[in-house]
């Protein structure tokens, strides 16, 4: 049973009541987005993507890809599909109106690409990153590098890679290696790249692939990368895709999960060197680079919540199946009766939620920060997402991981076979940590960049902005969710006081401290979104509106949260406070 | 040519309903509501004859409450024209003759060439109105249609019968059924979903069209069906056709 159904109910909810859809719609530009508009677009993405793509998803990790010559064979069960999407329009969702886009809000396309993603979450990489290398073009392409690639990436009729990765250069991507020589109006690019997710493929006419590259004498380290544009085909004097670059794909891996995802080897330049444009300046290829890695980050957490999703709808079907045991009153029992399985079925489903409403709550400062004209505003909703990225890249990524055990768990021995699928979830998730700057890199960036830079000014800010959730939920009468919220909201304050005092006398506190404060806050940021949707619900049961059997769950998963997973919270204030002497203290040599 | 398509809002045909509790109906409270999958058979039906160039022109038409606009846009996002939305109460339950009425109205003012519609509705199976629409306004009829091909003024029809298909022609205007191997709808595009907002919907109530919708049919009681008992073993063959026999009744 893999059928996948939209979380519709959720996810307008969150929209429309918790989030800020209406007052997004009214920003200029997106006027389009009304609440009618938006109803129908979800619905019809919800409908498309359950229906056409979403039952692909098993069979085509079955199949995986497979390369031949050079050329990368894809799941068979994806035939066409690509195509459907294209020609249904939903890669141009956000793109600009400019380039054949519907310049819509990312608060509404958060929603579809989180159905995306649940359908077939190895597939959906491949839109994924070209949306990728369409807000990089945007931000720093020039005028005529706009006009040659950007109708064709929005609309999908070509797709987009990004180019980091070398065998020496992994997280650290001032070791990158790959040389670009000037020569007349390009560049010449040689060497070799790996793991580049759908680095080559059949689906489009073209692949564009943005590669970081070093110059002649380019200072060392990271001020010395910039950063390219290398088309598979190159453009001819129609726009179109003409002659073969010297680009080819040399290899693809045998992973752990997302098989449909080919994962290349790309080669550039083995003969005469491949053609590449820069982008903006030579030396400030990693700014532009980060430029679009946030978005990227923020989309990855969003996998989490997606394949989440997907375990979770399985789960639940086949414990609403599976009699075993019995219970006082029931000889022959669903196993969804049984306490235990309620506990990962809740914490599945509190997880779930409350990561959503985050990463929702994320695209939306997105929205505010590229409509805001108001420069304090904007800087505002900037430091907003500069600051939840690593939560809802790290966070939500890390509950992936447990999220699809757990539904695996549920499934029992059955769990652990192929056969039913709910395998594949987990080994889906297991990328979500690594990719897009591991989860250990996104905690360093949270402690160094983002704690530490401002002294951790825009971290107190989202909690004194979170701390009204506890007083509403006190007037709300959710008493359970005002205290564990405060509790949750001191133990990051604590959190926060310990690395700029203690951090600054040794360095490895911050550094073996940060991932369990990106957990502290993840944790306590997503949990406070749980708690203000339980309050919405509440508000709109007491005017009887809305769909009362919705709020009243809504208000039962954050209580939830409130009593088993917030606890974490203060477990993670407990290890910060021990600070890193055990953690470094065992002799490199001993292990 | 022009092309009138009747179109209902339905539950959603994945949607499982439950009887309300004092048993007077189905409980739509909340539920996931879409265009009847026939309807929107007939639409897609009306939007391919348009794409081969046989139709110039396609207004759907619902009767419902006011919300059924959303199935309305939801057709012209799949490529009709313009649309007509006759509202009525949402509590009222509407009956084929009441539907049928208004749309007769609908085909004097509009004199389509072709009114295409589903050959039923998923809620109340009825199978009615396109035939009481057919006699009111005196078009010729094929119901359950499986092919549609419109010559020089005439409709051919090909009908799922039993044991077979029957093609019958008919002169248009004329009024078409459909059966569900007709077509599969297409998913609307997004730029098709933005363009549909910009398409012209008028609204009119029952009332104004001087129709009676008040119901002819009340409903006595509407339950689920009863659970599936659970089966016994039976230990020889003997018992089993005594129990055929004398608890059965079947043989
Ligand atoms: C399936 C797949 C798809 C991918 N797709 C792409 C793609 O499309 N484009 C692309 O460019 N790359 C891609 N990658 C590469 C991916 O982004 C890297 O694998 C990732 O950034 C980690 O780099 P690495 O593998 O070299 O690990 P390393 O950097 O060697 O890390 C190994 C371990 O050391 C830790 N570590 C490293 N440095 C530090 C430090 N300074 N402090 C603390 N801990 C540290 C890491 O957290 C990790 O746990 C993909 C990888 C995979 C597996």
């Amino acid at each position: 049973m893999t059928t996948y159904s939209a979380p519709l109910d959720d996810i307008k909810f969150l929209l429309n009541n918790v989030l800020e859809m209406p007052s997004i719609s009214k920003l200029p530009g997106f006027e389009d987005a009304t609440p009618d508009m938006v109803d129908a677009i979800l619905n019809e993405a919800a409908r498309f993507y359950g229906e056409v793509l979403a039952p692909t998803n098993k069979l085509a990790d079955s199949q995986g890809s497979r390369l031949d010559g050079d050329r990368v064979v894809t799941a068979p069960a994806l035939d066409g599909i690509y195509k459907q999407i294209v020609n249904a329009g939903w890669p141009g969702l956000t793109g600009s109106r400019d380039f054949g886009g519907q310049g819509l809000p990312m608060l509404l396309s958060v929603a579809v690409d989180e159905m995306s993603q649940s359908a077939n979450m190895a597939f959906s990489l491949c839109p994924m990153l070209t949306k990728g290398v369409v807000t990089a073009l945007n931000i720093y392409g020039s005028s005529d590098q706009k006009k040659m690639y950007l109708s064709n990436l929005i609309s999908g009729a070509w797709s987009g890679t990004m180019n980091l990765t070398e065998p020496q250069a992994g997280s650290d991507l001032s070791a990158v290696k790959t040389k670009a020589t000037l020569n007349g109006d390009h560049y010449l690019l040689s060497g070799q790249k790996i793991y580049i997710t759908w680095g080559d493929h059949d689906f489009t006419d073209n692949i564009i692939h943005l590669v970081l590259a070093r110059t002649p004498g380019a200072p060392e380290g990271v001020k010395g990368i910039s950063l390219f544009i290398v088309p598979k085909f190159l453009i001819n004097d129609n726009g179109e895709a003409g002659e073969r670059n010297d680009v080819r794909c040399v290899g693809i891996e045998h992973k752990l999960g997302i098989h449909a995802s080919p994962t290349c080897t790309l080669s550039f330049g083995e003969k005469d060197g491949a053609i590449g444009y820069l982008i903006g300046d030579e030396n400030q290829g990693l700014v532009y680079m980060f430029a679009m890695m946030n978005e990227a980050r923020l989309a990855v957490g969003l996998q989490g919540i997606s394949v989440s999703e997907r375990a979770y709808q399985q789960a639940v079907y086949f414990a609403k199946e599976r009699v075993q045991g019995s219970t006082p009153d029931n000889k022959n029992t669903t196993i969804i009766h049984h306490p235990d399985v309620r506990r990962m079925l809740m914490t599945m489903r509190a997880l779930i939620e409350s990561g959503r409403a985050l990463t929702y709550s994320a695209f939306m400062h997105e929205d505010y920060m590229h409509k805001s004209d108001n420069k304090e505003r904007k800087t505002y909703h900037q430091r907003r997402i500069d600051l939840l990225t690593p939560l809802v890249k790290g966070w939500c990524t890390e509950n992936s991981v447990e999220i699809t055990s757990l539904g695996l768990q549920i499934h029992g021995g059955m769990g652990f076979i192929e056969e039913t699928g709910a395998a594949q979830h987990m080994r889906d998730a297991r990328i979500l940590p690594i990719y897009e700057g591991t989860n250990g890199i996104q905690a360093l960036d949270l402690v160094g960049r983002k704690l530490s830079r401002d002294k951790g000014k825009a971290a107190i800010e989202l909690l004194e902005d979170l701390s009204l959730i506890v007083r509403d939920s006190r007037v709300a009468k959710l008493e359970v969710l005002a205290n564990s919220l405060e509790a949750s909201l001191a133990a990051c304050k604590e959190a926060i006081t310990i690395l700029l005092t203690e951090g600054k006398q040794d360095w490895t506190i911050p550094c073996a401290s940060a991932f369990n404060v990106m957990m502290l806050m993840g944790g306590t940021a997503a949990g406070a979104m749980l708690a203000k949707s339980a309050i919405v619900a509440s508000n709109l049961n007491d005017k009887s509106s809305g769909n009362a059997i919705f709020n009243k769950n809504k208000i039962l998963t954050a209580i939830f949260y409130a009593e088993q997973v917030m606890p974490r919270n203060t477990a993670y204030l407990e290890a910060i406070r021990a600070g890193s002497k055990s953690i470094m203290a065992l002799d490199v040599k001993y292990f | 040519m022009k092309v009138l398509v009747a179109i209902k809002r339905a539950v959603d045909y994945n949607v499982k309903v439950r009887p309300n509790s004092d048993g007077s109906g189905v409980d739509l409270n909340n539920l996931k509501m879409s265009i009847n999958p026939f309807c929107e058979i007939a639409v897609e039906e009306a939007v391919r004859l348009k794409e081969k160039g046989a139709v110039t022109e396609i207004i759907v038409v619902s009767l419902g409450p006011q919300k059924a606009q959303e199935q309305v846009r939801a057709a012209l996002a799949m490529g009709a024209d313009r649309g007509i939305l006759i509202k009525i109460e949402e509590t009222i339950e509407i009956e084929p003759l009441a539907i049928a009425k208004c749309l007769k109205i609908v085909c004097d003012e509009e004199k389509p060439d072709l009114v295409l519609m589903g050959k039923q509705s998923i809620d109340g199976d009825n199978n009615q109105t396109g035939q009481m629409l057919a006699a009111l306004a005196r078009y010729p009829q094929g119901t359950f249609a499986s092919e549609v091909v419109i010559d020089n003024g005439s409709v051919f029809v090909t009908r799922e019968i039993d044991g077979g298909l029957q093609t019958i022609k008919l002169a248009l205007p004329a009024i078409v059924t459909t059966d569900l191997r007709l077509n599969v709808p297409r998913y609307a595009s997004l730029p098709n979903i933005m363009k549909a907002k910009q398409k012209p919907i008028r609204e009119i109530t029952a009332e104004e069209l001087g129709v009676d919708i008040t119901s002819r049919v009340s409903i006595v009681s509407v339950s689920a069906p009863v659970g599936r008992p659970e089966g016994v073993k039976v230990g020889s063959v003997d018992e089993l056709l005594d129990k055929l026999k004398n608890e059965a009744k079947v043989i």
